[in-house]
């Protein structure tokens, strides 16, 4: 009996001992690889590889968007690096994940400037998580561009203050929620509109919200606005409630796993109105969740669209097709462009400085990318053009293009 | 008309509710361990019947049965490999190794295939019919036929058969049912099948319905079912149909007045209400805890 | 006597280590990777050790730790960023508030037992997660966005603050009576112990120091939102608990370490750091269901020849 008690308290002692160990193993040889970076990245400057560093949603709730943005921005760097690389210097590309978590996407962002010493950073893919990392990247001084993280305050703090080494590919929340309102209104003539919002995203809280101050602008009606949350399965007793304002059109800005139910459900109750979203239907997965039918008479705003009759832009859609045999999503062309946007910076700016490259982002003026020709405004967003989509039989066709 | 149509709303989501929560209430009257693995092996049903029907291309009953089928499997093995050997543990290790196996099969599917959601496609014709403007999808009709079914067949097995009585009697007192003979091993083990197996239906049914599922699906409705089982009294057939019932109808009530935000909310008040005010539930005999 | 000297030895260990890792810091051997590494790590002792009052000790099965958590992490930000005061105040106020949900969560739930009262604090912690999404004024889905003024030090010393202060509760009066009350509920309140009242203090207890770690928390991480604090949150943290033993202070800190480590090193796998988490849960139920330290410290490992703590 004290035999087997010692022998115990032996193997606690033997492994809690261990576990030390181990975590100061894991700290001195932290140290060797710390200082070995440091001495690397002073190599680094000048070596030839340009590292862009990613911090995406790989897992978690919205993996579905980093991956795609990984994937576009994987095409482009191996096209760069085929065609010889930025200033004669090859890309390496280090994406990490941040789960969809916004703790680690700081993490994550701390991860790429302090270990792996990234020139620049593609931010995360949503809003929140991209928040999340522009203190980083202001510490740091590594440009960071996000390539579809679309609410105001990712380049804009609460105070006006703009985080200067943030950047976007992608245009801002509250212009499309405008384009979305004016097609309503100009278009479909609608007077007497529903919104039906995910109150569990940042995302389309914004676009409600411009929607709304244009809709009533351009003299429209909202009749009911409701919400929803984020893994909701069953949307029809709210959908009853806005069937019953009878409203002419309903406005969803959401993502495509809630829409998708929400769609199919309100052509089940009989709701015939046209819907309208925004980028956040983009995926096939919404055809099949809906059903090819439903989704007639429904529009999305896009950054893009890949039947977009334009040269450039189906040269895209051949390569990617050819990489990965898939047809390109809006994702995927933001990842793209993000990486030649960053590319054409470090062109400029002519070295890999992190203060140079900034300046040269922010100068950016007609870059004409996959997505649209833009420029970049005083607020670090670019000023470009937003595609309306109509679901035509489960298809998307190109309806028109607003500028802004 | 509003306020039909809402509780025809509220009697489809809540007859999901109620298949979950029959077999939720079936483990949790024998074994009193809050089976948190349930949701899972809805989950585990529904990606069943989905590959069976997009992948092998059946129909939807015989997709239905061999969900059933397998997943009273991975009811009988969760039950023997990771709950048996906790039987006379304490009730916090046999928690924790549920929330574990819980863990473990979302993971292991997310492993496998990413947490991305699968669209199931149409197996059954869904047409709305209208009757005086209150829509109801020809789906919802049948969720609510097979729960009824199930149920009635649930309640002729735990009171017509000899297999029930051995669970009932299980239920009551283990050492007492060993002494007279019944094996109660073989019983629980019965009873993991049986609730297992109406999980796996309750999965296709809820990917019919509701089109999309994932790796998570099975978290939330894991919880609002057991809330179900409560409500109506744990261990009471009747008492979780007509708990799961309730609870879809107090979820869509909430959210047609305007509240859809607070809906799980709701739930949880509910459960805490009950807990608090009445823990033996609406059919729930009043048993006071051994302990 | 005895008592007091474990105290100082502990306290000039945590000023040793406090002064290596700084020391570390100043060389600038220890960039902010390892700070934030670190950071963490004291965050997830602190969230283990308030957990284990209520378990180890009490006996009280919580899954909703993650709601206290969020407490204080929202009214130590509301503080600091809305109300412009000072980070230790803010951290103060948000311990505060999440004590007082701790008080009004524990004094209806405490009643139930075992699986019923799991559920119920699973079912509160989502109830404190839905409504702050549904505050417009903390930012709702969105979150709050929160300059980053945790430091190291920061951390460190609430962390020795929490270990402290858990640490005499456990060996005070009160700490015997939460033990015993854990040990056979029944019989102590038979022995004239007002069970009631030391499961709603330990409970505060745990709920205070819960939101100390989660003021830390959203001062480190630049944004909080709502779904940070979900039930997925609240099973980490009794992942520590568990496996570094229920009753066990230094076991649960240890634990907290170790897979902060673990989980750090694992960050590019996070589907097998999961499968990895809940088959480890599994495992230790099976096979050690009372954790890898028991109701052991580690102090008491260097005991030898003394009385053993080993109840069952």
């Amino acid at each position: 009996m004290t035999e087997k008690k010692t022998l115990k308290r032996f193997a606690s002692v033997f492994l809690a001992s261990s576990l030390i160990v181990g975590a100061l193993a894991g700290c001195s040889s932290n140290e060797g690889t710390s200082s070995t970076g440091g001495s690397s990245s002073s190599a680094g400057e000048s070596s030839d590889v340009i590292k862009i560093g990613a911090n995406l949603e790989l897992s978690g709730a919205v993996a579905s968007y980093g991956s795609s943005i990984k994937d576009g921005a994987e095409l482009a760097i191996e096209e760069i690096n085929a065609a010889g690389g930025i200033d004669g210097k090859q890309i390496e590309f280090v994406p990490v994940d941040n789960k969809s978590e916004s703790a680690e996407a700081t993490n994550a962002a701390i991860k790429l400037a302090t270990q792996d010493k990234v020139t620049a950073m593609i931010a995360p893919a949503t809003s929140g998580n991209a928040i999340a990392t522009a203190q980083i990247a202001n510490q740091y001084k590594i440009p960071t561009v996000t390539a579809s993280g679309t609410a105001p305050n990712v380049t804009e703090n609460e105070d006006g203050t703009i985080n200067d080494f943030v950047f976007r590919t992608c245009f801002i929340d509250p212009f499309q929620g405008i384009v979305a309102a004016n097609f309503a209104s100009n278009e479909l003539e609608a007077k007497n509109v529903a919104i039906y919002a995910d109150n569990a995203s940042d995302y389309a809280k914004g676009l409600a919200a411009s929607f709304k101050e244009q809709i009533e602008a351009n003299g429209g009606t909202v009749v009911a606005e409701e919400a929803y949350v984020a893994d909701d399965t069953d949307f029809k007793s709210t959908l009853t409630r806005i069937k019953s304002a009878n409203p002419d059109f309903i406005f969803i800005p959401g993502y495509y796993e809630e829409v998708g139910l929400i769609v199919k459900q309100a052509r089940e109750l009989g709701i015939e109105a046209p819907l309208m979203g925004a980028d956040g239907w983009d995926s096939p997965t919404l055809v099949e969740l809906a059903g090819a039918e439903a989704l007639n008479n429904t529009f999305i705003t896009n950054h893009y669209s890949s039947e977009d009759p334009e040269e450039t832009i189906q040269g895209f859609v051949e390569a990617f097709n050819a990489k990965f045999s898939e047809s390109p999503n809006a994702f995927h062309a933001l990842g793209y462009d993000t990486v030649f946007f960053i590319k054409d910076a470090i062109e400029r700016a002519g070295s890999t400085d992190g203060e140079a490259i900034q300046k040269a982002l922010a100068e950016t003026e007609n870059l004409s990318l996959i997505t649209g020709t833009f420029s970049v405004d005083e607020k670090h967003n670019p000023v470009k053009s937003a595609t309306v989509l109509e679901y035509v039989d489960g298809v998307q066709e190109f309806n028109s293009k607003v500028n802004p | 008309m509003e306020w039909i149509q809402q509780l025809v709303n509220g009697i489809s989501l809540g007859s999901i509710y109620a298949l979950i929560a029959l077999g939720y209430t079936m483990v949790y009257g024998i074994i009193k361990l809050i089976n948190f693995a349930h949701g899972d092996v809805f989950m585990l049903g529904a990606f069943i019947g989905f590959y069976a029907i997009a992948r092998w291309e059946i129909g939807f009953f015989p997709a239905l049965i061999i969900a059933m089928a397998l997943c009273a499997i991975i009811g009988v093995v969760i039950e023997r490999v990771a709950y048996k050997r906790l039987r006379n543990a304490t009730r916090i290790a046999a928690l924790i190794t549920a929330i574990g196996v819980s863990l473990l099969i979302e993971n292991v599917v997310i492993y496998f295939r990413g947490a991305s959601p699968e669209a199931y496609p149409e197996v059954l014709p869904e047409t709305s019919i209208n009757i005086l403007g209150v829509n109801i999808s020809s789906i919802s009709i049948l969720i609510l036929a097979v729960t009824i079914v199930l149920m009635i067949l649930l309640q002729f097995i735990v009171h017509k058969t000899k297999i029930g009585k051995a669970m009932r009697a299980v239920s009551l007192d283990p050492d007492a049912a060993r002494l007279m003979g019944i094996n109660v091993d073989n019983t629980i083990s019965a009873t993991f099948a049986i609730g297992s197996a109406l999980a796996g239906a309750a999965g296709v049914i809820f990917g019919v319905y509701y089109t999309r599922i994932e790796p998570l699906m099975g978290v939330l409705p894991g919880l609002k079912a057991f809330i179900a089982a409560v409500f109506g009294g744990i261990g009471s057939i009747p008492g979780a149909m007509v708990g799961g019932l309730s609870l879809g109808v107090v979820e869509t009530v909430v959210s047609a007045l305007g509240f859809s935000l607070w809906r799980d909310a709701a739930a949880f008040v509910i459960l805490i209400l009950i807990l608090i005010l009445k823990p033996s539930g609406i059919f729930g005999k009043n048993t006071r805890e051994k302990v | 006597m005895k008592k007091s000297k474990a105290f100082w030895v502990f306290s000039v260990l945590a000023l040793v280590i406090y002064a290596v890792v700084q020391g570390l810091i100043s060389v600038g051997i220890l960039d902010l990777y390892y700070q934030n590494i670190l950071v963490q790590m004291c965050i997830n002792i602190m969230l283990a050790v308030s957990l284990h009052i209520i378990i180890g000790i009490t006996g009280q099965f919580s899954i909703g730790h993650a709601g206290f958590m969020a407490v204080g992490a929202y009214f130590s930000a509301i503080a600091t960023m809305k109300l412009g005061l000072p980070l230790p105040v803010g951290l103060l106020i948000g311990a505060g508030v999440a004590a007082l949900a701790g008080l009004l969560v524990g004094i209806p739930t405490l009643r139930l037992k075992g699986d019923y009262l799991a559920i119920a604090t699973l079912g509160f912690a989502e109830i404190i997660r839905i409504i702050f999404l549904n505050v417009d004024y903390v930012g709702g889905a969105a979150g709050m966005v929160i300059t980053n003024m945790t430091t190291w030090t920061y951390a460190f010393v609430s962390v020795v603050i929490t270990i402290l202060v858990i640490a005499n509760f456990t060996n005070s009066r009160h700490g015997r009576a939460a033990i015993s009350i854990r040990e056979d509920e029944i019989a102590s309140d038979a022995m004239g112990i007002n069970t009631t009242y030391y499961k709603v203090v330990a409970f505060a207890i745990g709920s205070l120091f819960a939101g100390l770690a989660g003021g830390i928390f959203a001062h480190n991480f630049f944004i909080i939102q709502p779904t940070t604090f979900g039930f997925l949150k609240s099973f980490d943290i009794l992942i520590y608990v568990v496996l570094g033993g229920l009753g066990s202070l230094s076991g649960a800190a240890i634990a907290a370490i170790f897979l902060t480590i673990v989980s750090s090193y694992l960050a590019e796998y996070p589907e097998t750091r999961m499968i990895i988490y809940s088959l480890v849960l599994i495992i230790v139920m099976l096979y050690r269901p009372s954790g890898l330290m028991g109701t052991k410290e580690i102090t008491s490992l260097f005991k030898f020849g003394k009385k053993g703590g080993s109840q069952k």
